[in-house]
C-alpha cells in the first residue's frame, strides 16, 4: 500500500508537469497548427498518463486519456487538421485530467462524480467521428460576450445621462411632449438589456467553472500542500554545491568555536553557541536533500526476483523491509550493481529447488528478506535467504585448491572468516557455471565496490539453513570518521575505514617486537608478521631512532601494514575536499580536509601508501616462503610455566584468545569460559604435560583455541613467543604424558606438545 | 563558487587590463578577468613528495588551494629566508590554483600602448621563463610578460630543483 502510495505520488507530480507543458504546447499549437514536434511531444505525455493510469488502475482517468491519445495520433499523423474545435476539444481534455489527478490526490482514486469525463470524451468521440461539433461548448460563450457588449454598454451608460437630462429639463420644459417620452424607452431598453448582460454573466461563469472543478481553493490551499507544491527538482550541481557550502560553514564554526572558548564576551560566546547549533541542524537538513530512500533500488528487486526465480525454477518469497530508508543518492546509485548481485547470488547459490527444499523438509518456496536499516550512523542493508547456506568446509577445501590461502591460514581462521573468504578475488563456487552467476563478476567484485563508497560486507551462514550478508555503508560519503595523526609539524587524516588497531611500543617490548628482515622492519603481533612503514620516510623524511613506537595497523582489500607514526592526536569528523590536479599523481593522498584551527591536512590513501613502499597482500608473500621449504612445519611457539618453552602445529591452532582471569567459570571439575554463544572447555597447558602451573599469575589469560569438528578446546598458556616455520628434527629425549619429544626451536629447547592428549584432559572427545 | 572556467592563456589580443607582480626582477601580468583575488601571505601546509613548485596546500574560504612557486616553476633563484610571498589566487581551468610571486602591482590597462597584439617573447630569455611566457608588452617604464597561466601551473614541466 505505501508503495502504491508513493508510485502515484509520483506519477502526479510527474504529470502535474507535463500538463503544465501540454498547455503551452497546445496553446502554441493553435498558432502553429502543422507542428509535428508540438502534435508529438503532447501525443507523449498524454500516452505516459494514459500508460500509469492504466497500470494505476485509474479507469476514467485511462478512458479519457485514450480518446485524446487517439485524436491526438490522427492528427500527428495528419489524418485530421487542427482546427479550433478540436483544439477546444483537447484543452477541455486537459483541463479535465488536471481535475481528475486533483481527485486522485485527495482520495487515492479517480471515481468522484464532480468529475465528468463522459462529456469530454463524448466531444473527442465525435471529432474522431468526423462531426465537427456546434459552438454550443460552453467555454465558448464568454468569447461571444465582447460581441454584444459594445451594443448593449452605451444604451446602459446613456440612460442616466437621459434620466439627468429629463430631470433637470422637465420642470422648464413641461409643455414639450416629445422629451418625457425619450426616457422612459431608453429606461426601459436599459431595463431589458441589464438582464440580458446579466444572464450571460451568470451563464458564462458557471460553464467556465465546471469543467475546473477545482474544490475551493480558499478551502484547500490553506490546510495542506498538495504534493505538486511540495517538492520542487533541483539540479543535482546546485545540491552538491550547497553540501559544499554548508562543510565549509561548518569548519567555520569549528574554527569560531575554539576562539569563542577562550573568550570572556558572554555574548560571543552565546552567539557562537548559537551559531553551532544553527549549523549543526542546518548541514544536516542539506545532507537530507541529498538523501533518498532504498525504496527505489527496492522497487525493482520484485522484478528481478521473479524473472529469476522463472529460469532458475525456484520458488521465492520475497519480503522487503525498511523502503523509507534513506542514504546519499550517489551511494545509492553505487549500491544499485551489488544488491542485485546478492540477490542473484541468493537464489542461484542460496535457495534450493522445490523439491529439495521439500526433501530437507522446508516449505516449498523459499523466503528472501531484504532488510535496510540505519545503525550507528551507517546504513545496513541485510539479504537473507533461507537456503542451503555455505558449507565452511567446501570453502576452505576450494580456497586452499585455487590458492586463495594457504593451510597454515586456514587453520587459524574461524567459521565466519572461512566463509567470507568467498569475497576473495579469484573465488567462486559455481559448480555450474549458470546464466544467472558465474558470469565474471564474483563477490570480490561486490565487495571492491561496496568498498569503493566506503562500506564494508560480510557473510554469515549456516549450513542447510540460511545465509545473510550484511552490507554497511556510510551515510554519507563528504563526511568521514578519520583518525588524525601527527608527522613532523604536520598532521594528516587516515581515514577510520582503514583502521585496524593502534599498538604501541615502548622499551624491551619494541626490541623484542621489531625486527629487520634485509632491512625492511616488520612487528610480530600476536604471531603475525606485521611489515611496518614509517610515515616519515614514506614522506620522504629520514629514517630516525625512536624510543617508542606507535603503530597504526592498517588495512585495505587484503594488505594489512603497520604504519608508525610520531603522534596519535584523535578521531573526528572531516570533510573530504579535492586536491589539485598538480597533486593528482601522488597516489598517497586521497584529498585533503580542513582542521578546526583553519590549517590544511590530507588525507592519507592507505592502499596508495602500502603501494608506494611496495607492500604486497601479506598472504602472498607466505605463500612464496612455504614454496622455498616444502618440509617445514608451521609451530606455534609458547611459552608455559614461567620460561619454558613450548611449540604447537600452528594448523592445530584456530584462534588466540585473551580473558579476564575473572571470566573463568567452574562447571563440575573444568574449567569453562562463555565464548561465541557457548563454552568454552579450557585446559592448563603447563600440568597437562608435567609441568608447574604458572598462568594464574596474570589478570589475563592466553587461550589458544584448538577446533576440532564442531568442538573447541582452550589451552592456556602463558604467552604466544613466536610463529615459525622450520624443519623440525624431534628428540626422544623430554617424551613424556602430553609430550610427544622435544626439538631445538630457534636454538632453544622446546616441548612438541601432544595435543590428543591434552585435549582428552578436558573430557572432549578427542 | 562554481565560477565560469576562465583559462587564463585562452584570451585573444582583446585583454588589455592585466593583474600585476613581479617575480624576482621580472614584472608579470596575468589578464584580469583570470585573478580570483589576491592575498598577502598565507599559511600552507607542504605536501611531501609533490613537485618542488608546490610550496603546499591553502585553505581560501574552505576550499583546498594549491600554491605553485613562480620562482621555482621558472627556475629563479629562492626568495630571501624572510621574504614572505603573495597569492595571485588564478582560475584555472575549473580549479583554483594560487601563485606565489615577490610583490604585488597595480591593475594596469595596456589599451593605450601600442596595438592590441603582444609581441613574441625574446628568443634570448631562459627557456623557463619563456616557457610560460604568452607574449610581451613594452611599456614606457618597463615590459610586461604576460603569464600564461595554463603553463604556470602546469607543475609537470617545472624544473626538478634547480638551486636544490
Amino acid at each position: 500500500m505505501d508503495d502504491d502510495a508513493e508510485i502515484i505520488a509520483e506519477f502526479l507530480v510527474e504529470s502535474h508537469e507535463n500538463l503544465d507543458q501540454l498547455d503551452r504546447d497546445l496553446v502554441e499549437l493553435e498558432q502553429h497548427p502543422g507542428s509535428r514536434e508540438l502534435l508529438s511531444s503532447i501525443f507523449r505525455t498524454i500516452h505516459t498518463i494514459k500508460g500509469t493510469s492504466g497500470f494505476l488502475a485509474f479507469g476514467r482517468l485511462e478512458r479519457l486519456t485514450h480518446v485524446g491519445e487517439t485524436l491526438l495520433s490522427q492528427l500527428r499523423d495528419g489524418e485530421k487538421a487542427m482546427t479550433p474545435p478540436i483544439a477546444e476539444a483537447l484543452l477541455r481534455m486537459v483541463d479535465t485530467v488536471r481535475a481528475l489527478l486533483d481527485v486522485i490526490e485527495r482520495t487515492g482514486k479517480d471515481e468522484d462524480e464532480s468529475v465528468e469525463v463522459a462529456p469530454v470524451a463524448a466531444v473527442i468521440e465525435a471529432l474522431l467521428a468526423g462531426v465537427e461539433p456546434e459552438a454550443e461548448v460552453p467555454d465558448e460563450l464568454p468569447a461571444e460576450l465582447p460581441a454584444e457588449l459594445p451594443d448593449v454598454l452605451p444604451v446602459v451608460l446613456a440612460t442616466p445621462e437621459l434620466a439627468l437630462a429629463g430631470a433637470g429639463v422637465t420642470p422648464g420644459v413641461s409643455g414639450n411632449g416629445a422629451l418625457p417620452t425619450a426616457p422612459p424607452d431608453s429606461q426601459e431598453q436599459a431595463v431589458v438589456v441589464a438582464p440580458a448582460v446579466a444572464s450571460y454573466v451568470a451563464e458564462a461563469v458557471p460553464a467556465t467553472g465546471e469543467p475546473e472543478p477545482h474544490p475551493d481553493p480558499a478551502e484547500d490551499a490553506a490546510e495542506r500542500r498538495t504534493v505538486v507544491d511540495s517538492s520542487v527538482r533541483v539540479d543535482v550541481d546546485l545540491l552538491d554545491n550547497l553540501v559544499q557550502l554548508v562543510g565549509e560553514l561548518v569548519l567555520t564554526r569549528n574554527q569560531l568555536l575554539q576562539r569563542s572558548e577562550i573568550s570572556d564576551d558572554v555574548e560571543l560566546v552565546r552567539a557562537s553557541q548559537r551559531l553551532d547549533l544553527v549549523a549543526s541542524e542546518l548541514q544536516e537538513s542539506v545532507m537530507k536533500t541529498r538523501m533518498q530512500p532504498i525504496g527505489q533500488v527496492w522497487a525493482k528487486m520484485p522484478r528481478i526476483v521473479r524473472d529469476l526465480s522463472h529460469q532458475l525454477g525456484r520458488e521465492v518469497d520475497l519480503t522487503m523491509e525498511g523502503h523509507e530508508t534513506e542514504l546519499d543518492r550517489s551511494l545509492l546509485e553505487a549500491l544499485r550493481g551489488p544488491l542485485t548481485h546478492l540477490v542473484r547470488n541468493s537464489l542461484d547459490h542460496g535457495i534450493e529447488r522445490p523439491e529439495d527444499r521439500l526433501a530437507a523438509g522446508k516449505p516449498r518456496s523459499g523466503k528472501l528478506l531484504l532488510r535496510a536499516f540505519h545503525e550507528s550512523g551507517q546504513v545496513v542493508v541485510e539479504i537473507t535467504d533461507d537456503g542451503k547456506g555455505i558449507d565452511p568446509d567446501k570453502i576452505a577445501a576450494v580456497a586452499i585448491e585455487r590458492g586463495v590461502v594457504s593451510r597454515e591460514q586456514i587453520a587459524r581462521l574461524d567459521t565466519k572468516e572461512i566463509v567470507n573468504l568467498i569475497f576473495r578475488p579469484g573465488f567462486s563456487t559455481a559448480t555450474e557455471i549458470t546464466n544467472v552467476s558465474g558470469r565474471g563478476v564474483g563477490m570480490d567484485v561486490v565487495r571492491t565496490n561496496i568498498e569503493r563508497i566506503g562500506g564494508s560486507v560480510d557473510l554469515q551462514s549456516e549450513v542447510g539453513r540460511s545465509t545473510t550478508v550484511r552490507v554497511r555503508i556510510p551515510l554519507t560519503l563528504a563526511i568521514i570518521p578519520a583518525l588524525v595523526v601527527g608527522e613532523g609539524a604536520e598532521r594528516y587524516a587516515i581515514p577510520q575505514a582503514n583502521l585496524v588497531e593502534l599498538v604501541r611500543l615502548e622499551g624491551e617490548d619494541l626490541e623484542r617486537s621489531v625486527e629487520r628482515l634485509a632491512g625492511a622492519p616488520v612487528l610480530r603481533l600476536r604471531g603475525k608478521l606485521l611489515p611496518l612503514v614509517s610515515l616519515s620516510e614514506a614522506l620522504g623524511g629520514e629514517p630516525e631512532q625512536v624510543e617508542a613506537l606507535t603503530v597504526v595497523v592498517l588495512q585495505s582489500d587484503d594488505l594489512r601494514f603497520g604504519l608508525c607514526v610520531s603522534a596519535v592526536h584523535d578521531t573526528q569528523e572531516i570533510v573530504v575536499k579535492p586536491i589539485g590536479r598538480q597533486l593528482k599523481n601522488l597516489t598517497m593522498y586521497a584529498g585533503a580536509t580542513i582542521m578546526g584551527d583553519g590549517r590544511v591536512a590530507l588525507i592519507l590513501d592507505v592502499a596508495g601508501i602500502a603501494a608506494s613502499r611496495r607492500i604486497e597482500a601479506t598472504e602472498n608473500e607466505v605463500t612464496e616462503v612455504r614454496a622455498v621449504d616444502e618440509d617445514a612445519v608451521a609451530l606455534l611457539v609458547l611459552e608455559v610455566a614461567g620460561g619454558q618453552r613450548a611449540a604447537l602445529p600452528l594448523s592445530a591452532v584456530a584462534r588466540l584468545e585473551e580473558f579476564p582471569r575473572d571470566r573463568v567459570e567452574r562447571t563440575g571439575g573444568s574449567e569453562v569460559v562463555q565464548y561465541r554463544d557457548g563454552l568454552l572447555p579450557l585446559v592448563r597447558l603447563a600440568p597437562a604435560i608435567g609441568l608447574p602451573d604458572s598462568s594464574f599469575d596474570s589478570e589475563q589469560i592466553s587461550v589458544v583455541v584448538h577446533e576440532r569438528d564442531d568442538r573447541a578446546v582452550g589451552i592456556v598458556i602463558d604467552r604466544v613467543l613466536d610463529v615459525i616455520e622450520t624443519s623440525v628434527i624431534t628428540s626422544q629425549v623430554g617424551h613424556r604424558y602430553g609430550v610427544t619429544g622435544s626439538a631445538v626451536v630457534q636454538d632453544r629447547v622446546t616441548d612438541l606438545v601432544d595435543l590428543e592428549a591434552v585435549v582428552a584432559r578436558t573430557g572432549v572427545g578427542a | 563558487m562554481n565560477a565560469a572556467t576562465v583559462a587564463g592563456g585562452s584570451f585573444g589580443g582583446l585583454t588589455e587590463q592585466y593583474c600585476t607582480f613581479w617575480v624576482d626582477d621580472l614584472y608579470f601580468g596575468v589578464p584580469v578577468d583570470g585573478v580570483q583575488e589576491v592575498l598577502r601571505h598565507q599559511p600552507m601546509t607542504p605536501v611531501p613528495q609533490a613537485s618542488e613548485a608546490v610550496r603546499g596546500l591553502i585553505n581560501l574560504r574552505g576550499q583546498i588551494v594549491t600554491a605553485v612557486d613562480l620562482r621555482v616553476r621558472l627556475g629563479l633563484p629562492p626568495r630571501a629566508d624572510d621574504a614572505l610571498p603573495m597569492n595571485v589566487i588564478v582560475r584555472n581551468r575549473g580549479e583554483v590554483v594560487s601563485l606565489l610571486v615577490d610583490d604585488i602591482g597595480d591593475v594596469i590597462d595596456t589599451s593605450g600602448h601600442g596595438g592590441s597584439e603582444l609581441e613574441a617573447p625574446p628568443t634570448n630569455m631562459p627557456p623557463q621563463v619563456q616557457q610560460v611566457v604568452l607574449g610581451v608588452r613594452p611599456l614606457d617604464e618597463s615590459i610586461l610578460l604576460v603569464l600564461d597561466a595554463d603553463k604556470a601551473v602546469d607543475v609537470s614541466a617545472a624544473p626538478e630543483s634547480v638551486n636544490g
